[in-house]
C-alpha cells in the first residue's frame, strides 16, 4: 500500500487518455453494435428476418456505411467479435471502414454472465482468461477501446454485498488487463430497470454500486483517465406507479455520479437499457443541462435506442436499406445534439418512442 | 446494501450543505486555531511565552479581534475546546466575537492519536466516546462545524493496511455523527511530510488514502455535501533531496484529488503541514491556477502558515498586540488571493519564508 509500482508508463498513460477524449469529444457519443449471437436473435426475430451471419453482416453493414453526417456524432463503436472481421460488400472490413473516418473501434470481450451461487438470482461476468492476449490481437486488428458489462438487479434483497464486491472487482481486473495493451476500457456496471423501485431507491443503490466500482478501481491501481464509464441512468424501476421528469431523472443521476465519479474520469456513456429511442436522447439532453457542477463528459453508448428505428425500417428488405440508415442517422444526430444539451424533442408518438424494454433482458 | 434507511432529512441537508459552502465562498478559508494545550507549548516556547490558559487566551485574541479585514477572507476559524469558553478584555465571548462578523465557528473534537498495535509505529485517532454528546452541546454554543484529524506516515513499510482502513473507518464514523448532529464535519486524513520520498510517491499514497476515506465514507452514509476536506497538500518529503516548482505540487495535487474526490464535497481546505506560511500561499494559488478541470472549491485551512509572524512579532508583549494583529491579516488576505488563484508572491519573502518544519510534528 506504500510503493508504487508504475502499471504504465507516461506515454502508454497518454495513449490511453488520448483515446478516451477522441471517443467523447464534444458532441459526439458510442454506437454500441456488440450485440451477441444470443442478443441478435432477439432482434432480428421481432422485424422476422432470420438470426444467420450474413444478416448479422448486411444489418452492421447498414449502420456503417451511414455517410458522414455520423463524423460528428459518433466517436466510437462498440463491435462483437464476429463483426470486427467482417466485411462490406465491396471486401473493406468494417474495422477499417469505421477507423479510416476517425471513429475510434471497441470490442465487446466479456463473456457473459454467470450465477453466483447463493445469492438471490444475481451474477457475475466471465471473460479474464486469456483476455491479455485477446486484447493484444484485437489491438493489432484495430480495436483501441473495450467493453464488459457486468449486471446487478433491485429487489427486496439484492444487490447484495457479494455482487457489489464481485463484479467492481472483476470490472477492475478487465480494466487493468485492457490498459496493460493500450486499450481504453469502458467500465460498465448496469442495474436493471426491473422492479417497482422508485427514483430514490436507484439512486442509493446507484450511488453504492459505484462507489465499490472506484474503490476496487483504485485497488487495482487503474488509470482512470484512461477509461470511460458506462452506467445506467438513474430511473425508476419499470412496474414503478410513479411517473418522473426527465429533469427529475436527470438530477437524481448526475447526483449520484457527483457523489461516487472523480473528475479524473473522462467521460461518462450512459446505457439506454429499455428507455426507447426518443426518452434515451431526452433524458441525456436533460442530463447535460442540469444545473450541477459535471467534470466529466456526458454522453452515450446507446445500442437499441440507436438501432431501433432503423432495424423496423429495415426488416431485412435490400430495398428498405437507406431508409433505414437514414433512421439511424437521425437518431445519432439527435443523440449528437442532446450530449451538448442542445436536443430539441420531436415530441411525436413515433417509433421513436416506443419503449424498448424487454424484462430482465440479459443481452 | 439494498434499502435505503434515509440518515437526513431535506431539511438537515440543506442546513449542512449551505454551512459548508459559506465556509468556503469565494476567496474565503478557514483559520485553524485549535492547538491543543500541548500543541501550544511547542508555539509559546519558540517565542519564549509562558504556556498559561491566560498566555494562550491573549494570543487568540489577538487574531480574533483582528479589524473587518478579515471578515472577506476568513469563512471559518476552528477552535480548541478551552478557547470555545474563553472572552475577550472586555468580557466578550470569542465565539460571539467570531460569529458576529459573519466567520462560522467550529471545535476540534478528535482527542489525539493513539498508537495501533502491530504497526510500525502507526497511530489512529480517539475521540469517538460521547461524541454526539458533544457536538449537541458544541452546536448549541455556537459551533456549525467540527474537525478530526487523523495522521499517516510515509516510510518503506507505511502506510499499512490497516492504518489506511482504520482511520478512513474512524473519520467515517466522526462524520456520520458530526451529521446528525448538524455539524459540518471537516474530514482531516493527514499524511505527514516526513521522510526523503519524492513527488510522485506522495501522489501515490495520497491517492490511496483519499480512496479509502470516501470509500468509508459512502460505506457509512454520509452525505458528501454537508462535508469538507482537509487534506495535504502533495509535496515531496522534507528531506528529500530533489526540489519541485510550486506548479509541479500543484499538478501532483490537484491529479491526486481530481483520482479521488467526488465533485459532491463542496470543498478541499489544504493543510499547511510543515510548509512556511509564504510556501503554503505560493502552493495554493498555484493550486488554483492549475489548468485540470476542479469542480471543488480549493482553498486553504492554516494553523502555522497563518500564524508564524503574528506569533512572532507578539512574542507575549502587549506593546506587540496592534502590530502581531497586523501580521496575521496580512497572512490572512495573501491567502485569501491565492484562494482564488491571484497572488503574485510576496515581497516580504525573508520574513514569511522562515521554515515552520518541526519533525514528526503531532500537533
Amino acid at each position: 500500500m506504500t510503493h508504487q509500482y508504475p502499471a504504465l508508463t507516461t506515454e502508454q498513460k497518454k495513449e490511453l487518455q488520448d483515446i478516451a477524449q477522441r471517443i467523447v469529444a464534444p458532441g459526439k457519443g458510442i454506437l454500441a453494435a456488440d450485440e451477441s449471437t444470443g442478443s441478435m436473435a432477439k432482434r432480428l426475430n421481432p422485424i422476422g428476418v432470420e438470426n444467420t451471419e450474413e444478416n448479422r453482416r448486411r444489418y452492421r453493414q447498414l449502420l456503417f456505411t451511414a455517410d458522414q453526417r455520423i463524423d460528428s456524432c459518433i466517436g466510437g463503436v462498440i463491435f462483437f467479435h464476429e463483426t470486427l472481421y467482417q466485411k462490406t460488400d465491396d471486401g473493406v472490413p468494417f474495422a477499417k471502414l469505421i477507423k479510416d473516418r476517425g471513429i475510434v473501434v471497441g470490442i465487446k470481450v466479456d463473456k457473459g454472465v454467470v450465477p453466483l451461487a447463493g445469492t438471490n438470482g444475481e451474477t457475475t461476468t466471465q471473460g479474464l482468461d486469456g483476455l491479455s492476449e485477446r486484447c493484444a490481437q484485437y489491438k493489432k486488428d484495430g480495436a483501441d477501446f473495450a467493453k464488459w458489462r457486468s449486471v446487478l438487479k433491485i429487489s427486496e434483497t439484492t444487490p447484495s454485498e457479494l455482487a457489489i464486491k464481485e463484479n467492481a472487482n472483476v470490472l477492475a481486473r478487465y480494466a487493468s488487463i485492457c490498459q496493460q495493451n493500450g486499450i481504453v476500457p469502458i467500465v460498465e456496471p448496469e442495474i436493471l430497470p426491473d422492479g417497482d423501485h422508485d427514483l430514490k431507491r436507484c439512486q442509493y443503490v446507484t450511488e453504492k454500486v459505484l462507489a465499490a466500482v472506484y474503490k476496487a478501481l483504485s485497488d487495482h491501481h487503474v488509470y482512470l483517465e484512461g477509461t470511460l464509464l458506462k452506467p445506467n441512468m438513474v430511473t425508476p424501476g419499470h412496474s414503478c406507479p410513479t411517473k418522473f421528469s426527465s429533469e427529475e431523472i436527470a438530477m437524481a443521476t448526475v447526483t449520484a455520479l457527483r457523489r461516487t465519479v472523480p473528475p479524473a474520469v473522462t467521460g461518462v456513456t450512459f446505457l439506454s437499457g429499455g428507455q426507447s429511442e426518443e426518452e434515451a436522447s431526452v433524458n441525456l439532453n436533460s442530463i447535460n443541462t442540469c444545473p450541477l457542477t459535471k467534470p466529466w463528459a456526458l454522453t452515450f453508448s446507446y445500442g437499441r435506442a440507436l438501432q431501433a428505428s432503423a432495424l423496423s425500417a429495415w426488416k431485412g428488405e435490400l430495398s428498405n436499406e437507406k431508409a433505414a440508415t437514414e433512421e439511424f442517422i437521425k437518431r445519432a444526430q439527435a443523440n449528437g445534439q442532446a450530449a451538448l444539451g442542445k436536443y430539441e424533442s420531436s415530441g411525436s408518438a413515433s417509433a421513436a418512442s416506443k419503449s424498448l424494454y424487454v424484462a430482465n433482458h440479459a443481452y | 446494501m439494498t434499502h435505503q434507511f434515509p440518515t437526513l432529512s431535506e431539511a438537515q441537508k440543506r442546513e449542512l450543505h449551505e454551512t459548508a459552502l459559506r465556509i468556503v465562498s469565494p476567496g474565503k478559508g478557514i483559520l485553524a486555531a485549535d492547538e491543543s494545550v500541548g500543541s501550544m507549548a511547542k508555539r509559546l516556547a519558540q517565542v519564549g511565552v509562558e504556556n498559561t490558559e491566560e498566555n494562550r487566551r491573549q494570543f487568540r485574541q489577538i487574531l480574533f479581534s483582528a479589524d473587518d479585514r478579515i471578515n472577506s477572507c476568513i469563512g471559518g476559524v476552528i477552535f480548541f475546546h478551552e478557547t470555545l469558553y474563553q472572552h475577550s478584555d472586555n468580557g466578550v465571548s470569542f465565539v460571539k466575537m467570531i460569529r458576529d462578523r459573519g466567520i462560522l465557528v467550529g471545535v476540534k473534537v478528535d482527542k489525539g492519536v493513539v498508537p495501533l498495535a502491530g504497526t510500525c509505529g502507526e497511530t489512529t485517532t480517539q475521540g469517538l466516546d460521547g461524541l454526539s454528546e458533544r457536538c449537541a452541546q458544541y452546536k448549541k454554543d455556537g459551533a456549525v462545524f467540527a474537525k478530526w484529524r487523523c495522521v499517516l506516515k510515509i516510510s518503506d513499510s507505511n502506510p499499512s493496511k490497516l492504518a489506511i482502513t482504520e482511520n478512513a473507518n474512524i473519520l467515517a464514523r466522526y462524520s456520520s455523527i458530526c451529521q446528525q448532529n448538524g455539524i459540518v464535519p471537516v474530514i482531516e486524513p493527514e499524511i505527514l511530510p516526513d521522510g526523503d520520498h519524492d513527488l510522485k510517491r506522495c501522489q501515490y499514497v495520497t491517492e490511496k488514502v483519499l480512496a479509502a476515506v470516501y470509500k468509508a465514507m459512502s460505506d457509512h452514509h454520509v452525505y458528501l455535501e454537508g462535508t469538507l476536506l482537509k487534506p495535504n497538500m502533495v509535496t515531496p518529503g522534507h528531506s528529500c533531496p530533489t526540489k519541485y516548482s510550486p506548479e509541479e505540487v500543484a499538478m501532483a495535487s490537484v491529479s491526486a484529488m481530481r483520482r479521488t474526490v467526488p465533485p459532491a464535497v463542496p470543498g478541499i481546505c489544504f493543510l499547511s503541514g510543515g510548509q512556511s506560511e509564504e510556501e503554503a500561499s505560493i502552493h495554493l494559488n498555484a493550486i488554483n491556477n492549475c489548468p485540470l478541470a476542479k469542480p471543488w472549491v480549493l482553498t486553504f485551512s492554516f494553523g502555522r502558515a497563518l500564524q508564524a509572524s503574528a506569533l512572532r512579532a507578539w512574542r507575549g508583549h502587549k506593546e506587540n498586540e496592534k502590530t502581531a494583529t497586523e501580521q496575521f491579516i496580512k497572512r490572512a488576505e495573501v491567502n485569501s488571493l491565492a484562494c482564488q488563484g491571484k497572488y503574485s508572491g510576496g515581497d516580504n519573502y525573508s520574513e514569511a519564508g522562515h521554515r515552520i518544519f518541526g519533525s514528526c510534528h503531532a500537533y
